[in-house]
């Protein structure tokens, strides 16, 4: 859509951006954790098969799993150290999985490993198909989609426009920002990567003004034999959701149920893209990502460099919280996951870490539920315009099946504007996974 | 002039209607379809709960099967044995005695032993709140208990206990199995009722770890599978009973378990754990992690 020069989307709402304490920090490298867990599916997809042993020595960047077919990557050491063990480690969805348990060695120089470079001038797609699999690069949005098996093009499909995404519409987090700042050059070096492997011949990075820093960084790091536009977005939630991004871009519309390569386009994470450009000219594997730590309750807030499989209570307890820190989330507030153990370790699409007091959350104590009063709000706020009113009255029926089929349940990615409008406090969002969840169950075979 | 157009209207109506009616009649009687009276009456004897656990879609089309001779009473797990044989009697067949099946959950792990680590605000329903990082219970195989088993449940079998557990009455319990599909942690299992050893947990983790979160978690010791050999037998850290062999299984079985995590579900006496379970040390309030 195209408003009076501006392009964005329709619907969307503006919560509190709070990313004033973070934007300025530069990245700093976060400390070892004395023990690290790799979880083996930080993906979505099947499980990387763990390749080492229990008792035995590996080197930083070092492969420790090896994908398991296509949609699956590889796992690498986040430290040189032991395996210590292979067992159940808590993941943030509360499950159970098996993770590699690494310890670090004390004095290590902790040098990363470099396997076999991938140049981007001399390689053809398959080859940087593979090298993207095997450096472990998954959506680092929060995602968690192997990126290799989006730039794998079907037969019959063709991408001309690249739009790399570095939207950030999540409040509280600074990370994509901070990347685009610090690692402008890396992210031109990804670039033609994925320029190579998807054919397209034109990119756009599309970023919010609320970071106009970025946008001049980028543009002037644009190097001359390249396509390259960076776009700056008015600032809207959830600015940042593939198909609204590439519907503001380009006023292409994603078919229901599709992907944007139905409308010949590829939209991947700005980080992601930073990070295959730091990676693939070395032929490293990612052990590390940047991530915002933020949030009213911490207390050495910033954007860190951390080691993948750092477990949460170590990275909340160097920053240091709040006596009274009552809720941390993985990922932005709007839609990041509560999490219920603090032995979680921070994963590929771990995006941040945001923890809040009593003070912020006390008010939650005595919520309560009020009936939906059909205001309309909701309608207002979705993005993709479905009608959330409708689906939480039939939500409350357990008719979960007409929720599907007659009114679109399935499109909504759980952006959560609805239940942040709703002025009777109904947990739509919710009540929509409880939905999903179920007719996934019923559909899925016995 | 306008009782002409009354009458019109009139014979017009009228005799549509009789046309019509005839013909209705005349398909009637062309068209009817012989249907045995058996169904009727033998439906009129079932307890029209439509549940299913017969594995008919409702009452009427087991007794449909009931008359064919597809099926033999005793399928019906709701009604009493009176109506069996009242039915059995009717159609001149066996009772073909069925063994009642009940609900079992897998799971020990009411709020008096077990620990959460964070604790869940948001709608008051298992489904809800496992979907919030599985729940926040210390361990994730767990009970909720926030009672979507207990609502689900058309037969009042299921009551939730002071410690938040579900306690099913065998006696009301039709194996309907709506508490197996609400279940989002998938506890509840269809048993027969004569399987009396039972293993009342879930989770898949090995060693005394578990202990922390839940005093009657299943450590994988293995001591069950040892000292009934062949009928218990370990796979993926817990004891899977092979019922098959149902007849020499015994409370042996449970003796040696540290935890008391495999009980003998006593008809009279309830669930007795073996010798060697410790005692239980009752949590004086769920320690809460900062989550």
């Amino acid at each position: 859509m195209n408003l009076f020069g501006t392009k964005t989307f329709a619907h969307g709402i503006h919560p509190p951006e709070s990313k004033d304490d973070t934007s300025g920090l530069p990245i700093r490298q976060f400390p070892f954790a004395p023990s690290l867990v790799v979880p083996l599916s930080q993906h979505i997809g099947k499980p990387a098969i763990a390749v080492v042993r229990e008792g035995q020595e590996v080197t930083r960047g070092q492969c420790i799993a090896k994908p398991d077919g296509f949609i699956s990557v590889a796992m690498h050491a986040p430290a040189s150290g032991t395996v210590r063990r292979i067992g159940l480690t808590p993941s943030i969805t509360g499950k159970m999985v098996p993770g590699i348990f690494i310890e670090p060695f004390p004095a290590s120089t902790q040098e990363i490993l470099e396997g076999t470079a991938c140049d981007a001038s001399t390689a053809d797609t398959q080859e940087i198909v593979a090298a993207v699999q095997q450096s472990g690069v998954v959506g680092l949005g929060g995602a968690g989609f192997p990126t290799h098996a989006k730039l794998q093009i079907p037969e019959g499909k063709f991408v001309d426009i690249l739009v790399i995404n570095g939207a950030e519409c999540e409040p509280f987090l600074t990370t994509d920002h901070r990347v685009m700042l610090e690692h402008a050059e890396d992210v031109m070096a990804g670039i033609p990567y994925l320029m190579k492997a998807t054919g397209a011949s034109k990119t756009i990075i599309a970023v919010e003004a609320n970071k106009p820093d970025a946008a001049e960084t980028l543009r002037a790091a644009i190097p001359q034999d390249l396509e390259i536009e960076v776009e700056v977005l008015p600032v809207k939630y959830p600015q940042g959701a593939e198909k609204l991004l590439i519907s503001a871009l380009l006023g292409r519309e994603i078919p229901s149920g599709g992907l944007p390569l139905d409308v010949h386009t590829l939209c991947v994470n700005v980080g992601t893209t930073a990070e295959i450009g730091q990676l693939l000219p070395h032929g490293k594997g990612i052990q590390e990502r940047v991530i915002t730590i933020g949030g009213p309750a911490v207390k050495n807030k910033g954007n860190y460099r951390i080691q993948i499989g750092t477990p949460l209570r170590f990275v909340l307890e160097t920053v240091g919280v709040e006596e009274d820190i009552t809720r941390v989330f993985l990922g932005g507030p709007m839609m990041g996951q509560a999490v219920s153990s603090m032995d979680i370790p921070i994963t590929k699409g771990t995006t941040g870490v945001i923890a809040f007091s009593a003070r912020e959350t006390g008010f939650l104590d005595g919520h309560k539920q009020y009936p939906c009063i059909r205001c309309g709000y909701c309608l207002e706020a979705c993005p993709i315009f479905l009608n959330p009113s409708q689906l939480g009255l039939l939500a409350e029926q357990d008719q979960h099946e007409r929720m599907v089929d007659d009114f679109h349940l399935m499109d909504c990615f759980e952006c959560g504007c609805c239940t942040f409008v709703c002025p009777s406090h109904i947990p739509l969002v919710q009540q929509f996974r409880i939905a999903k969840a179920a007719v996934r169950r019923m559909k899925a075979p016995v | 002039m306008s009782s002409i157009l009354v009458l019109t209207a009139v014979v017009t109506i009228g005799g549509l209607t009789l046309t019509l009616a005839s013909l209705l009649v005349v398909a009637n009687h062309w068209l009817h379809v012989e249907e045995d009276p058996r169904i009727d009456a033998v439906e009129d004897m079932l307890p029209h709960t439509n549940c299913g656990s017969c594995g008919f879609p409702g009452c009427r089309p087991f007794a449909e099967a009931l008359v064919s001779g597809a099926v033999l009473p005793g399928k019906c797990t709701v009604s009493p044995p009176e109506e069996h044989t009242r039915i059995a009697a009717y159609l001149g067949v066996d009772v073909g005695a069925e063994e009642k099946r009940i609900a079992r959950l897998a799971c020990a792990g009411g709020s008096n032993v077990s620990r959460n680590h964070a604790r869940y605000v948001g709608l008051e329903s298992c489904a809800a709140a496992a979907l919030v990082a599985g729940g926040g219970k210390g361990c994730f195989w767990g009970c909720l208990g926030l009672d979507d088993c207990e609502v689900a449940c058309t037969f009042d079998a299921i009551t939730m206990n002071r410690h938040h557990l579900p306690v099913v009455d065998e006696d009301l319990c039709t194996a309907c199995g709506d508490c197996v599909t609400a279940c989002p942690k998938d506890l509840f299992s269809l048993q027969a009722q004569s399987h009396r050893l039972w293993v009342a947990c879930r989770s898949q983790e090995e060693g005394d770890e578990i202990l922390e979160d839940c005093q009657v978690a299943c450590t994988a010791c293995a001591r069950c599978a040892m000292d009934a050999p062949g009928e218990i037998e370990m796979r993926g850290n817990l004891p899977v009973i092979d019922y098959t062999k149902n007849r020499f299984l015994s409370a042996e079985a449970t003796q040696r378990c540290p935890t008391g995590a495999i009980v003998w579900l006593d008809a009279k006496k309830g669930a007795l754990k073996g010798r060697a379970a410790r005692k239980i040390i009752r949590q004086g309030s769920m320690k809460e992690a900062p989550t």
